[in-house]
């Protein structure tokens, strides 16, 4: 890393300050469009009509009246989608379509929600009226709500094809390599599996997959206190405010949809697969999404509904989601089961872990919440040995798709009880067991491959603890815990987590112009989070020019857009401020040639600051204005009409398209990496429970994240809140509630599922930051948006625990009606290990 | 025919400034018509596409049904009177805290600019299986899904269930009974004036209906006698989420007391049956007792003689205990008001 660009000192202009996004002032005063803003003449509206069964088969549908009624413009079926295609990725690697994968209308429906057509019309009232005059012939089909139904003897499978994502066996004579795909299969346990199980216990069968390293026998064996803990986290819909709402239309050939997205250009590609078109055919437009969390990571499949109806019809056509249906089609984190056995040495240390997950998979894509809860188990704590099995069982359910920390926040879910219970009969503090177990450093994690495990670019969090206890005055506070006064007992909480915190090898694309101004192009979405803005900083910072002078151009694929991340897993504020930086120091470069080319001397002789660029120790220079029209006049690599070779063919499409305007700056991220980026944070709570009520209030709370630079102090700790109550929300009340007789749904109303609203937030939250630059990336910044989730669930989860003892949570959310029907027994009443109540 | 959702079907729209103009389209429509208050309650039926009527009578330009009243000794409030406008009233505040505070812990602050007094004593049940539409026996059907053997009833009753085991889900309605209010209710027959533990009806004498309004009836107004006019409050509603969320149990009390010693009590509790529960024995038990933990443990017992709970609410039997427990004594380790 070059130290004179280097934006981890404390020096800069721009790098950790707080400023006025491009996007506030319009979210403010109302002037900011969502899809389900926009209008357009002769706009026709869709209708969905939706599966009532959790699973059937279409024998028949019958339109004709439907189709008899004024206004009513057409129907779309499954039979109207264009094939599932196969996809190519940027290395030329080609992946299989699933032709049992979702598609966004179907004739076998497998859960009660799914879209099986849809009817365009003048207006909503007509398509909904049209949709209760089509008659649906539809047969009944097995279903299966919980994994554990599916898995006995003779259960239910959730698809026609199996119920479980599972590993063919190998063909014989099969030549070594990675392993083949995972299939869906018929998995099922014997009553054995089941029958050893005690109550409350999770049973433990056959899993598809599993790795292993050191002696977890051994470590077992010499352990001062084994644990074996149960735990079940729930499902849990991601409930974006904005609803998947989709308006398309069609000119010249070429779809533009409105929707919302995670990731303005990676969603392009995703669209031309679901439409089987050419990606330079579509313009997809969200300059504002209300949320993704992980399910709008590239928008969602249902958007090719409007948009085909808008081929057909030849008119411009809205889809708005209502809630219900955003409850089936807007995606869930799904729940794990989980069993944990665990041996300790007397001091606290993990010496084995045994870890058994099964994961609510939904009807659909193989999700890899259980997979993803083994690795960050690994990293979190540091077992000595470990070992890891799971499974993905289908269910007719709605589809899950990644959420905040997805897999990691439910393994630290499954793990943060485990390690309270064990503090408490050791007799160690609980920072204290935390820290002691803690990564650092470039800590290892995961199966190992090869021989080898992987380990992290740099890790912080045991400053987080030693942070995190001392602002939170632990020692205090731990003193006056757990003693009762009337009807209250408090609890103290803390909890670690870690999560992926960024990608490398994006581009960057900047021009400067002769207007004296940074144009920024951007292909960032804009989902509340900030670092559309936040990453471009740096190269505004790097070539000294005010953000005011700085355009940042974005929402709009049309508008010449580089290769840019899929914001999920935070991976956008490391890799987009290394593309930045990356441009930044490109444009940079070139200033000083161009300097050095019309004023004479060398390039390096000249310094970029104060919007000009000039001599060191005085002498000429000029402004940055002039640099653009002299880099035009120079022309060649100067203003883009030379690119350079290893830049996404889609970056080098866009700066072809802005070549001649300016200086440009464009480059790929090619700065080394050791490692893989994680961020952690510390997370501490103090609850008091109401023993006579089973109420319960989050009195304080803090997260102290360790991730890197902090580029923006105001968006870091609106992530670092916000997802801690998104978390906390798993650990206090959010909830699917299904009926298992009949397979379907009955909390679909926003208030059902109780996701957490500012007044259940803590009376006191705050949060902190570690602050120590990451060594393997120029900026030194992480992602954030993941770890303060499971931090959030389990510091609340450990403070009840604290307060009400080992026996009374066995799954989350904890409500007050399992502490109260708890204390009353004076036994734990565990509720089953249905993963939804 | 195919079920959707989410669309208000279209319906007439009448917005009389009086009340005999609303009465007269009542009439007029019969049981087609659906009286509007604040809309919390009706817009979710409509959006459903559940409830269908064919003219709407929005009461919201009816000046005389909304505001509160000097009564005599006491208060009228007007049955289109907003929840935050009971909240915030200075005479509730004063004479009748108890009002205040169960209209405070309805819903949301948004919810309560918006709905009625009215309206929330005289809401439908929330039992998520009769709004889903299922042909339940409220719904006019032949069984109770909440009540089957693999039902969801975490929510449901545990007291006077018939058929039916959908709950009262207001908050007010309890503080109501325990202040004695009257209910103001014009029929097609003229004025009547009764009770508000008799407002409310069970399914055993009406599995379709959660109060005496009959098709052409309007609620106009709540009157409370000055009988409990600075009385002892005591009101808890207890319920998942701090805000935007039903009781699981709520209560709420009036009490006169002589030193040490309870003169009279009035008492009831919401979430457990139905219709909100008076609870006369209780009542009967603690009169002349000491205001202690032993006397509240004897009323705490007494309130939940009979419960029966389902496979999933037996919690709601030790917090109805619980919280008579409080009304007597309040909170353990607090100063009791």
């Amino acid at each position: 890393m070059t130290m004179s660009n280097d934006l981890t000192a404390n020096n800069h202009k721009l790098v950790g300050k707080n400023y006025t996004t491009p996007d506030l002032l319009a979210k403010i005063n109302g002037k900011a469009k969502f899809a389900e803003d926009y209008r357009a003449d002769g706009m026709l509206f869709v209708k969905l009509l939706l599966s009532p069964v959790p699973h059937g088969r279409v024998r028949h549908i019958d339109t004709r009246a439907a189709l008899r009624m004024p206004g009513v413009k057409a129907i779309l079926t499954v039979d109207d989608l264009p094939e599932p295609a196969d996809s190519v990725t940027d290395l030329g690697q080609v992946i299989k379509a699933d032709r049992l994968g979702e598609r966004g209308l179907t004739m076998e429906p497998v859960y009660q929600g799914e879209p099986i057509l849809a009817v365009a019309a003048v207006d909503e009232l007509t398509a909904a009226e049209a949709i209760e005059k089509i008659h649906l012939d539809i047969e009944p089909l097995p279903f299966v709500i919980d994994p554990l139904d599916s898995l006995r003897p003779g259960g239910p499978n959730a698809r026609v094809q199996g119920n479980v994502w599972m590993r063919p066996a190998p063909p014989p004579n099969a030549k070594p390599g990675p392993p083949p795909p995972l299939q869906r299969g018929v998995l099922k346990w014997t009553e054995e599996d089941f029958a050893q199980a005690k109550e409350g216990q999770l049973p433990m069968g056959q899993a598809t997959d599993q790795w292993q390293f050191g002696d977890v026998d051994g470590g077992m064996k010499n352990a001062a206190l084994v644990l074996d803990e149960t735990f079940v986290t729930p499902n849990a819909s991601h409930q974006c405010l904005e609803t998947r709402t989709t308006m398309a239309y069609w000119q010249n050939g070429k779809v533009f949809i409105h929707t919302g997205t995670q990731s303005t250009y990676q969603t392009g590609p995703a669209i031309a697969r679901w439409l089987n078109m050419d990606p330079k055919d579509i313009v997809f437009i969200s300059e504002y999404t209300g949320g993704g969390f992980g399910s709008k990571i590239t928008g969602g499949v249902s958007l090719i509904v409007p948009a085909l109806l808008a081929k057909r019809t030849h008119a411009p056509v809205m889809m708005r989601i209502s809630r219900e249906e955003e409850n089936f089609i807007g995606r869930a984190r799904p729940s794990l089961q989980g069993r944990m056995k665990i041996g300790f040495s007397k001091e606290g240390r993990i010496l084995a872990l045994d870890m058994f997950v099964i994961c609510d998979n939904g009807p659909y894509e193989q999700m890899f919440d259980a997979a993803g809860a083994g690795m960050i188990v690994s990293l979190l704590y540091q077992p000595l040995a470990m070992r890891w099995r799971g499974l993905s069982v289908l269910t007719n359910t709605p589809p899950r798709s990644a959420q905040s920390a997805p897999g990691g926040m439910q393994g630290i879910t499954l793990m943060e009880p485990v390690l309270a219970k064990a503090a408490r009969k050791l007799g160690v503090d609980q920072v204290a067991i935390r820290r002691l177990n803690a990564p650092e450093g470039k800590a290892e994690f995961g199966a190992p491959m090869g021989g080898r495990r992987g380990h992290t670019t740099s890790c912080y969090i045991k400053e987080a603890l030693d942070g995190g206890a001392k602002q939170f005055n632990w020692d205090e506070r731990k003193a006056r815990t757990g003693k009762r006064n009337g009807s209250k007992v408090r609890g103290l909480g803390v909890s670690m987590s870690t999560f992926v915190g960024g990608s490398i090898g994006y581009d960057g694309l900047i021009v400067l112009k002769p207007d004296g101004r940074l144009y920024i192009q951007s292909g960032i979405g804009n989902h509340g989070t900030e670092s559309l803005s936040d990453s471009h900083r740096i190269s505004a910072e790097l070539i000294g020019i005010p953000w005011e002078k700085c355009e940042l151009i974005w929402g709009d694929t049309s508008k010449n857009l580089p290769f840019t991340c899929a914001s999920g897993g935070s991976t956008t504020t490391h890799a987009m401020t290394r593309a930045a930086h990356a441009a930044g120091m490109d444009a940079k470069r070139k200033l000083q040639e161009v300097a050095a080319k019309t004023l004479g001397g060398k390039p390096e002789s000249y310094e970029v600051a104060n919007e000009r660029v000039f001599r060191k120790g005085g002498g000429p220079g000029m402004s940055l204005a002039q640099a653009a029209q002299h880099a035009i006049q120079l022309g060649g690599i100067y203003d883009g009409h030379e690119l350079p070779k290893d830049i996404n063919k889609a970056t080098a499409a866009s700066a072809t398209a802005l070549a001649g305007q300016g200086l440009m700056g464009v480059a790929k991220d090619n700065y080394p990496h050791d490692g893989a980026t994680f961020s952690f944070v510390a997370s501490f709570a103090e609850v008091e429970v109401d023993l006579e009520t089973g109420k319960y209030h989050i009195l304080d709370f803090l997260a102290y994240a360790d991730a890197g630079t902090v580029v923006h102090p105001a968006a870091f700790g609106g992530q670092v809140l916000g997802r801690s109550m998104l978390g906390i929300g798993h650990a206090i009340g959010q909830k699917w509630v299904y009926d298992p007789h009949y397979g379907v749904a009955v909390a679909k109303r926003f208030h059902h599922t109780k996701p957490p609203t500012i007044l259940d937030a803590p009376a006191n939250m705050a949060w902190a930051a570690v602050g120590i630059p990451d060594p393997e990336t120029p900026v030194g910044a992480r992602g954030i948006g993941e770890p303060p989730v499971g931090g959030g669930c389990c510091a609340i989860l450990n403070a009840l625990t604290d307060a009400l003892g080992d026996e009374v949570i066995r799954r989350a959310p904890v409500t007050p009606d399992t502490i109260l029907a708890s204390l009353e027994a004076g036994k734990p009443v565990y509720g089953g290990l249905k993963a939804d109540v | 025919m195919s079920v959707i959702h989410d669309v208000i079907p279209a319906f007439e729209l009448f917005q009389p400034a009086t009340i005999d103009d609303a009465m007269m389209l009542l009439d007029r429509y019969g049981e087609k018509a659906w009286v509007l208050a604040g809309g919390l309650d009706s817009l979710e039926w409509f959006a459903d596409r559940i409830k269908r009527p064919k003219a709407v009578v929005d009461l919201s330009q009816i000046k005389e049904l909304s505001g509160v009243r000097s009564d005599g000794g006491g208060l009228e409030i007007g049955a289109t009177t907003t929840l935050t406008e009971v909240v915030r009233h200075r005479l509730v505040r004063e004479k009748y805290s108890l009002l205040a505070e169960a209209a405070e812990a309805a819903a949301s602050p948004q919810i309560r600019n918006q709905g009625t007094l009215g309206g929330n004593v005289s809401q439908d049940a929330r039992c998520w299986y009769y709004r889903a539409g299922w042909p339940c026996y409220r719904a006019g059907g032949n069984i109770c899904y909440a009540d089957a053997p693999t039902g969801l009833n975490r929510e449901h009753a545990i007291l006077d269930a018939e058929r039916c085991v959908a709950v009262n889900p207001s908050d007010t309605a309890p503080a109501l009974i325990a202040l004695d209010a009257k209910m103001v209710v014009r029929t097609p027959g003229g004025e009547k004036v009764v009770d508000a533990e008799d407002y409310f009806i069970g399914p055993a004498l009406d599995i379709t209906r959660m109060n005496i309004l009959r098709p052409g009836d309007l609620l106009t107004a709540i009157r409370i006698p000055a009988t409990w006019a600075g009385a002892k409050f005591y009101f808890e509603k207890v319920r998942d989420r701090n805000v935007w969320d039903f009781a699981l149990v709520n209560v709420a009390s009036a009490m006169t007391t002589s030193g040490s010693t309870i003169e009279q009590m009035r008492l009831a509790v919401n979430g457990v049956a139905a219709h909100p529960v008076r609870l006369k024995a209780v009542e009967a038990a603690v009169a002349g007792k000491p205001r202690n933990e032993e006397t509240a443990a004897v009323a705490g017992q007494i309130a939940i003689q009979g419960t029966k709970p389902l496979q999933y609410n037996g919690y709601k039997v030790p917090l109805m205990r619980n919280l008579v427990k409080r009304a007597i004594r309040g909170v353990a380790g607090e100063e009791a008001a």
